[in-house]
């Protein structure tokens, strides 16, 4: 791989800024500003996908890694800092590690830092991998991008699973049932105003991302993340969802995404013998089916483990 | 020597290492701090490092589109990452409603 001197420089840079921010992040005394100083890592390690050519991870890191892991981080320890007094909030030591000293798990770890860095810098500095196998039937996947022909197709099973993966931590979350510590003081205006004009679009940029995806980088992870992170912002605004929409029709949406991805694979199945074998005439209309519904699911589930505990306006009629 | 030159001037392998070192300060957070909070960071940070070691890897390919299979996957893993985060943090208040603290109890002494 041919690498001029300016792009090595920077791509020095940016490993040796992600490893610092990580560090700072880790060793900070202050909880916020840990989750802060995450945050800018996340975006920053957006930056370091786009500079390994992956565009597609670039995207959903910027929108989850970045947006909603922070938002998430931010929200948990709002509702921390209301449950535990301050002297719980600041650092302490593991209780194990007080009777050993400092440095051991240090001088430990730098063992296991040798072994990997020996590792990785002594894999073969070219393989091919599955790229050519990928590039060969990419023609019956029904798409163009290889990354979504694999997320959506090729190894569609991962991504079923990953779907019920969402759905089993949402459940999990709901059944813990933590409710939120004091609800969000009424909006300002700027934030009022703004989010107005953002949640659409947000919106616009997810139906684009999820179209896009197809034959660029994009697709149902992605466009649900930015959907996910449109729902945050109404969530943070004081928006909830209008009754009548929180019981059945919540739930349905929630498992609509394995649901489908259930129901297509049960019908692959029967008609050509194999889980989740589409035809190749049938597969680009599937993957855009299974995309859109998988998009609003995994964007909904998103905005709902911010949420937290479950809607529950049913129950209390 | 040349070969130690040769990887830390190959920019996947350069990321590889990153990723490495991630996933090291990571590991050595997770040990060391007993603040829930930050025990979830730093299996973020080492996730993290795992997904730089996997695409740098992808990128073996010299020149053409890098391996779009671990890019799938890394995909996969930053959507799992953020449910299980999330998962992660409702035990963490969960914990710190029952006790006060944002703390695993500790074991020794306890009983």
């Amino acid at each position: 791989m041919v690498t001029t001197l300016l792009q090595w420089t920077f791509d020095a840079l940016l490993g040796l800024v992600l490893l610092w921010l990580a560090w700072r992040s880790l060793a900070s005394t202050d909880l916020f500003k840990s989750i802060v100083l995450f945050i800018a890592f996340g975006l920053l390690m957006a930056l370091a996908w786009a500079r390994l050519d992956a565009p597609d991870i670039a995207i959903a890191e910027a929108a989850i890694g970045a947006g909603l892991t922070g938002a998430l981080l931010l929200g948990a320890l709002a509702r921390l800092r209301a449950v535990v007094n301050e002297e719980g909030v600041t650092p302490q030591q593991q209780p194990l590690l007080r009777r050993f000293p400092v440095w051991l798990p240090a001088i430990l770890l730098l063992w296991v830092a040798a072994g990997l860095a020996y590792v990785v810098a002594a894999l073969p500095p070219y393989a091919v991998g599955l790229s050519a196998q990928v590039a060969a039937n990419l023609d019956a996947s029904g798409v163009s991008n290889p990354v979504t022909a694999v997320l959506l197709n090729f190894r569609a099973y991962d991504t079923l699973l990953e779907m019920v993966v969402l759905l089993l931590a949402l459940l999990a979350v709901w059944s813990l049932d933590i409710p939120l510590a004091g609800v969000a003081a009424a909006p300002g205006l700027i934030l009022d105003t703004l989010s107005r004009q953002l949640v659409p679009i947000l919106i616009l940029v997810a139906a684009y991302l999820l179209w896009v995806g197809a034959h660029a980088p994009g697709g149902a992870f992605q466009a649900g993340s930015v959907l996910g992170a449109a729902g945050v912002l109404l969530l943070l605004t004081g928006w909830r969802l209008p009754p009548r929409l929180e019981g059945l029709p919540l739930r349905m949406i929630l498992v609509a995404g394995p649901g489908v991805f259930v129901a297509i694979a049960v019908l692959t199945t029967l008609t050509s013998g194999q889980l989740l074998q589409y035809p190749p005439v049938q597969a680009g209309l599937l993957i855009v089916i299974l995309e859109t519904v998988a998009t609003v699911s995994i964007g909904v589930t998103l905005a709902a483990l911010f949420f937290g505990s479950p809607p529950r306006g049913k129950q209390h009629q | 020597m040349n070969t130690v030159m040769n990887t830390v001037m190959n920019a996947a392998s350069l990321y590889g290492l990153v990723g490495a070192g991630l996933f090291c300060l990571g590991l050595y957070a997770l040990i060391v701090h007993a603040h829930l909070l930050r025990k979830i960071l730093a299996i973020n940070v080492m996730g993290s490092g795992v997904f730089l070691v996997l695409v740098a890897l992808a990128k073996r390919i010299g020149g053409g589109a890098p391996d779009p299979v671990p890019h799938a996957m890394v995909i996969t893993g930053i959507v799992v990452a953020v449910s299980a985060t999330a998962l992660a943090l409702t035990l963490m208040l969960k914990v710190a409603t029952a006790t006060g603290r944002a703390e695993l109890p500790d074991d020794e002494g306890s009983e």
